[in-house]
């Protein structure tokens, strides 16, 4: 039964990677790309630390996939964070069929 | 129910190639950095699979460990692009 | 005050990551903890008795429910928009005023707004955050605060400042 729930909660993760990883690849200019792969790795990933939870049960090697959770959302968010605001001063261009650019006169 | 890990554990190692092909193929440079982000958060996934194939805990360590290593690495890249000091 | 509460922080988290409690070990995770708590003290928690309030904790919850469920309907968002032949984007970069003061706060929406469907958070300046967002709805200032922020900043004005 355990066995089971582990199984499923893992491939659940493994699909949303893969939607990530898509993105990743088709997904036009950088921004996208980032947007897409950071949202759906970080859930993927989690909920393959959930299935490992659910796999040991609750107890030593449980509760440090528990603690790796966390972790995982406040760096992942950080890390896209930092990167989409360096890549904006490095200069990359947005895609042609962007609308709005707020941030262009904030920066000047 | 081993075999089937196995197979998710391909599929995993299939999407860190995605993440090699936008490395090597990306037309910039800030994505090239977005495909070693992704890589550092994927290997956190087979380190779990690894764990529950193998019945192991330790890898999980290692799974932690990845992931504060690869968000220095990323920071590091980050502050690179827009052009500052490190202690900034 | 606050070299006390970090102290506590760094020992639980230390506890549950090797899950022993033999004498040694709690010692080691004491020395350890203290040694990180003398470092980075300063910088975290200008007000610890926060923690003390169970009212926050209670809203804490009701944050945490709502940020799970926002998180799996951006990974649905994310898949229509990535599987769909024709790719429907209309990416740009928008403005919206925060209200909430604390430095605390504001990290804490920022990286609610980066794992919402669609929106990634590019820069803080003054009050004012700047977001990149991959299907913008509407042209409206007032409506797309109201789209992008949603629920988040008064359950997050409610628990942390």
């Amino acid at each position: 039964m355990n066995d089971m729930a582990a199984i499923i909660l893992i491939s659940v993760g493994v699909l949303f990677n893969i939607f990530g990883c898509i993105g990743l690849i088709r997904l036009p200019d950088m921004y996208n790309r980032l947007q897409a792969a950071t949202k759906c790795v970080t859930l993927g990933c989690c909920s393959i630390l959930l299935g490992v939870l659910v796999h040991f049960g609750i107890g030593s090697a449980g509760f440090r996939a528990l603690v790796a959770i966390p972790i995982l959302f406040f760096t992942a968010t950080v890390a896209a964070h930092a990167l989409v605001r360096g890549a904006y001063h490095f200069g990359t261009k947005m895609d042609k069929r962007s609308v709005k650019d707020d941030y262009r006169e904030a920066v000047k | 129910m081993t075999s089937f890990l196995n197979i998710l554990l391909y599929l995993q190692i299939a999407l860190c190639a995605a993440c090699l092909f936008r490395i090597i193929r990306g037309p910039t440079i800030p994505d090239r950095m977005v495909g070693i982000d992704i890589f550092g958060i994927l290997v956190v996934g087979i380190c779990g699979i690894i764990s529950v194939q193998t019945d192991k805990a330790f890898i999980l360590d290692i799974g932690i460990a990845w992931v504060i290593l690869s968000f220095i690495g990323t920071l590091t890249l980050a502050k690179y692009l827009s052009g500052k000091k490190l202690n900034e | 005050m606050r070299y006390v509460a970090l102290f506590i922080l760094s020992m639980v988290f230390w506890l549950l990551i090797t899950f022993k409690f033999s004498a040694a070990n709690i010692a080691a995770g004491a020395v350890a903890s203290a040694i990180t708590a003398a470092i980075f003290g300063r910088y975290y928690f200008y007000n610890v008795y926060k923690f003390l309030q169970p009212r926050r904790w209670v809203w804490f919850i009701v944050y945490l429910t709502t940020f799970i469920w926002a998180c799996i309907k951006a990974n649905f968002d994310v898949a229509y928009r990535v599987l769909h032949p024709a790719m429907p984007i209309r990416p740009g970069i928008v403005k919206v005023k925060t209200t909430l003061q604390s430095e605390f706060a504001r990290t804490l929406l920022a990286n609610s707004i980066t794992m919402t469907p669609g929106t990634i958070t590019v820069d803080i300046i003054g009050d004012e955050m700047y977001i990149h967002w991959i299907y913008i709805r509407s042209e409206d200032p007032a409506q797309y605060t109201r789209m992008v922020i949603g629920r988040f900043e008064e359950y997050i004005k409610k628990f942390a400042e």
